[in-house]
């Protein structure tokens, strides 16, 4: 294969276009930096920049409109190759599409070069305004001229982190400033400044290049920040999600003959969702199947909290509760939240704090002080109160299912064993 | 004596399964952000994949899964339906470009980001319409523990051998809820791996000579052969085109490339019983409550089968022969437009078939047996 980067081919680009002479200049600066054709991945936006693939000896990957850079991305971090070079070939509108794109790269510090051909409009598509068209340039759809500022790509990506960037008029020998880029190591920006042939310089008639962008604010230049990390390398994780799972086997016994349905409800913060997992555990160990879910409002810290939980002796299928067994309610968050279910049932237990109002329900109602243990641990107090007073699950499977840990040590359990020898 | 080994039950959810199981089977990275009802994912992703990154956005996520697959990964992602809806250009592109990925969609009640923890069934049509030009997206769907498993697997080793995108397709309910569970039953995985092209003549990344075959993989980046990856209408080379009798031909085998090989990926349990004139069907967590509701109907002497589709897209034509059978069928889906229905049978089911549906909450066993009885 040919050491060239572009292949014999001529380049597809419209008379007096910037896109030849910066292709050229691109495969001038590749050569002089050692890359071989197969060392170099061109990715490529849409646009008329984008129709190079077929002039390139390289790897070359075609994408979407504005996500070129993104694509690169995914290939610099599949790559992990430092001796390949990763480079985008994109247009002002695609930078305007994919702004993020190319933001989030540079704050990767991805080892990556992006092309922005900016030619101040959308050229394939028209001749549209894009995001970086100077103020007052007139295209086909801002025929009085663009009364927006344009964004500063290069200010961009360096703030967003990028290694170096460079600004350049895409008319001349940019092969230098092409070659530092590509020789830097992580994400480099090089902005090639131009007027599209067939939609810039018949509506700006007689206005240059350079008075342009020096109108525009936007000085040639180069900007640098000192090298520093790309991607880290990823720790070789892999940790199997099955070896740390801590298998409970049957030991205890338990007196629940059919499938129960157990809602359990209370505050953020007052342990409902680790009674609720002591209580599916002890029932694990004593040979029970079961299925828990939590719910709890988005600001997790603070309303309700409620659990769902299915006990049976046989394998669960259906996991929904509508119309449960029984409720255990150890705070009036957990009352609320429920209200409209309790009242609305004809049959079940409900197992309610004594602090709190009890509701007009069909239900039996179990009245107790759960809360007195301590707001925290109601409602784990509660589930050993349950398995206790209904007499489906022995309290030493609660025991033993709150472990033996630091998270256990801190659990009130002589308090809990007080407590039930006083029942 | 053959002595029953003692239970090893874990309490486990599913999205572990899901995360463990794609790994297993050769899944090497996990691009992802934050969307309930899929963080489980994300979360185990974070401890189990050799490689994860947090994209800053769904666009973001599907263009550098593609980019990773370009290179040789095998990348999955996770997410709800606001997400997949943004993804769906760059799961066209990947289609296009034919890069193996896994996308698992996790549904939750819309429209728009409708309630985040909340369950639903309401993303079928657009999974099937998910690919312009109505080519079709494999979607495989989970309807147990057991699939959470088998299926995850089976939606990566699918992807990489038909070098397509795979939608692995479950709900809040399935992921989101723990159950005693003992994994020491899940059957093994074995890896699998990207078939790889090592000829010494030069490469073309989309020739295949069979009209319905999968070109073989040669990752950008390599140090032998130029490889040329096309997101637009493209010849067997990647190269551009527009509309010429190659490239179209190449547009063609990605449809026929799915369709011919759904055979080989067609998951399904069918439980039928002799003299039943009803068979109910569903899938994912309608599942559930249909296998209790055909247990109860038949303990009550009703005959009933059952069948739970798992590959989704394309419809396996063995649905419609099993179907056919029956004097009445009853599609149950938690939606309230019958889009399972729609999906086998188009806007107008026949006379034969009954949806039952719900919106905002599961459909219970008891609801199946009345609709059954009905």
């Amino acid at each position: 294969m040919s050491h060239a980067i572009l292949n014999d081919l001529p380049l597809p680009y419209c008379k007096g276009c910037s896109h030849t002479p910066i292709a050229k200049n691109t495969a001038k600066a590749l050569e002089a930096c050692g890359f071989r054709p197969l060392d170099v991945i061109s990715v490529s936006d849409i646009g008329c920049h984008g129709i190079i693939d077929k002039c390139l000896n390289t790897h070359t990957v075609h994408g979407l409109h504005g996500r070129a850079t993104a694509l690169a991305a995914g290939v610099s971090m599949g790559l992990a190759r430092p001796e390949k070079k990763v480079i985008v070939f994109i247009g002002d509108g695609g930078a305007t599409i994919g702004l993020q794109h190319i933001l989030e790269a540079a704050r990767l510090n991805l080892d990556m070069t992006v092309l922005v051909h900016n030619n101040m409009l959308y050229g394939m598509t028209g001749g549209q305004t894009s995001g970086l068209t100077p103020e007052g340039f007139c295209t086909t759809t801002s025929a009085e001229g663009n009364p927006y500022a344009p964004y500063d790509i290069c200010a961009l990506a360096l703030s967003a982190g990028a290694t170096f960037v460079a600004r350049v008029m895409g008319n001349t020998d940019t092969s230098a400033d092409l070659v530092e880029a590509f020789r830097t190591k992580g994400f480099s920006l090089v902005e090639l400044m131009e007027i599209c042939p067939s939609y810039g310089v018949s509506r700006n008639p007689g206005r240059k290049l350079s008075t342009i962008i020096e109108e525009a604010g936007r000085p040639l230049g180069r900007w640098h920040r000192p090298p520093r990390q790309g991607l880290p390398e990823q720790a070789e994780k892999c940790t199997d999600l099955l070896a740390s799972l801590e298998a409970v086997p049957p030991r205890f016994s338990h007196a629940i003959s059919h499938q129960i349905a157990l809602i359990l409800s209370g505050s953020a913060g007052e342990g409902v969702q680790l009674a609720s997992t002591v209580l599916a555990r002890a029932a694990m160990a004593s040979g029970c199947h079961v299925t828990q879910k939590g719910s709890y409002p988005v600001t997790v810290g603070v309303g309700f909290s409620t659990a769902e939980i299915n006990l049976s002796p046989r394998f669960i299928h259906f996991h929904g509760i509508l119309d449960p067994d029984y409720v255990i309610i150890s705070s009036q968050d957990g009352l609320d939240h429920n209200l409209a279910r309790i009242q609305s049932m004809q049959r079940g237990v409900l197992f309610i704090d004594t602090s709190l109002p009890v509701p007009d329900t069909e239900m039996e109602i179990v009245r107790h002080d759960f809360r007195g243990i301590g707001a925290r641990n109601a409602s784990l107090f509660a589930v050993f109160f349950f398995a206790h007073h209904t007499g489906l699950l022995d309290t030493g499977a609660l025991f033993a299912a709150l472990g033996q840990g630091k998270a256990a040590a801190k659990l009130p359990v002589d308090k809990i064993r007080e407590a039930l020898d006083r029942l | 004596m053959h002595v029953e080994p003692t239970p090893q039950p874990t309490l486990i959810d599913a999205s572990r399964l899901v995360i463990e199981a794609m790994a297993r089977a050769g899944a090497d990275a996990f691009i992802g952000y934050p969307i309930t009802p899929a963080n489980h994912l994300y979360r185990y992703a974070s401890e189990r994949m050799p490689m994860m990154m947090p994209a800053p956005d769904e666009i973001t996520t599907v263009q550098w899964m593609t980019g990773l697959g370009i290179t040789g990964k095998i990348p999955v992602t996770a997410t709800s339906f606001p997400g997949y809806a943004l993804m769906v250009e760059s799961i066209n592109m990947a289609f296009m470009m034919e890069i193996p990925m896994v996308i698992v969609l996790v549904q939750r009640l819309g429209p728009a980001t409708g309630t985040a923890t909340c369950g639903a069934q309401g993303d079928l049509l657009l999974l099937r319409g998910t690919i312009s030009g109505g080519h079709p997206l494999p979607v495989l769907a989970t309807s147990s523990f057991a699939d959470a498993w088998t299926l995850s697997a089976e939606a990566v080793k699918l992807a990489v051998r038909l070098r397509t995108p795979v939608v692995l397709l479950t709900t809040k309910e399935e992921m989101m809820t723990a159950k005693s569970y003992d994994v020491s039953t899940l059957p093994p995985i074995t890896p699998t791996a990207l078939d790889t092209y090592g000829g010494d003549a030069p490469y073309c990344t989309y020739a295949v000579d069979d009209p319905h075959g999968v070109p073989r993989f040669l990752p950008a980046g390599n140090d032998r052969h130029q490889v040329r990856y096309n997101a637009s209408t493209h010849d067997p080379c990647g190269l551009l085109q527009h509309t010429s009798p190659a490239a179209m031909a190449n547009t063609r085998r990605l449809e026929n490339k799915i369709r011919h090989n759904l055979a080989s990926f067609t998951f399904y349990d069918y439980d039928p019983q002799q003299g039943a004139a009803t068979l109910v069907v569903a899938q994912g967590i309608c599942a559930a409550a249909a296998k209790d509701a055909v247990m109860a109907l038949r303990l009550g002497n009703k005959a009933v089968s059952l069948l739970i589709p798992k590959t989704l897209v394309p419809v396996a034509p063995v649905y419609f022969e099993m179907m056919a059978a029956y004097e009445r069928v009853v599609i149950v889906e938690e939606n309230i437009n019958g889009q399972l229905a729609e999906l086998f049978f188009g806007a107008q089911p026949p006379a034969q078939v009954r949806t039952l549906g719900a919106l905002g909450r599961m459909i219970t066993p008891a609801e199946i047996i009345a609709e059954v009885e009905a």
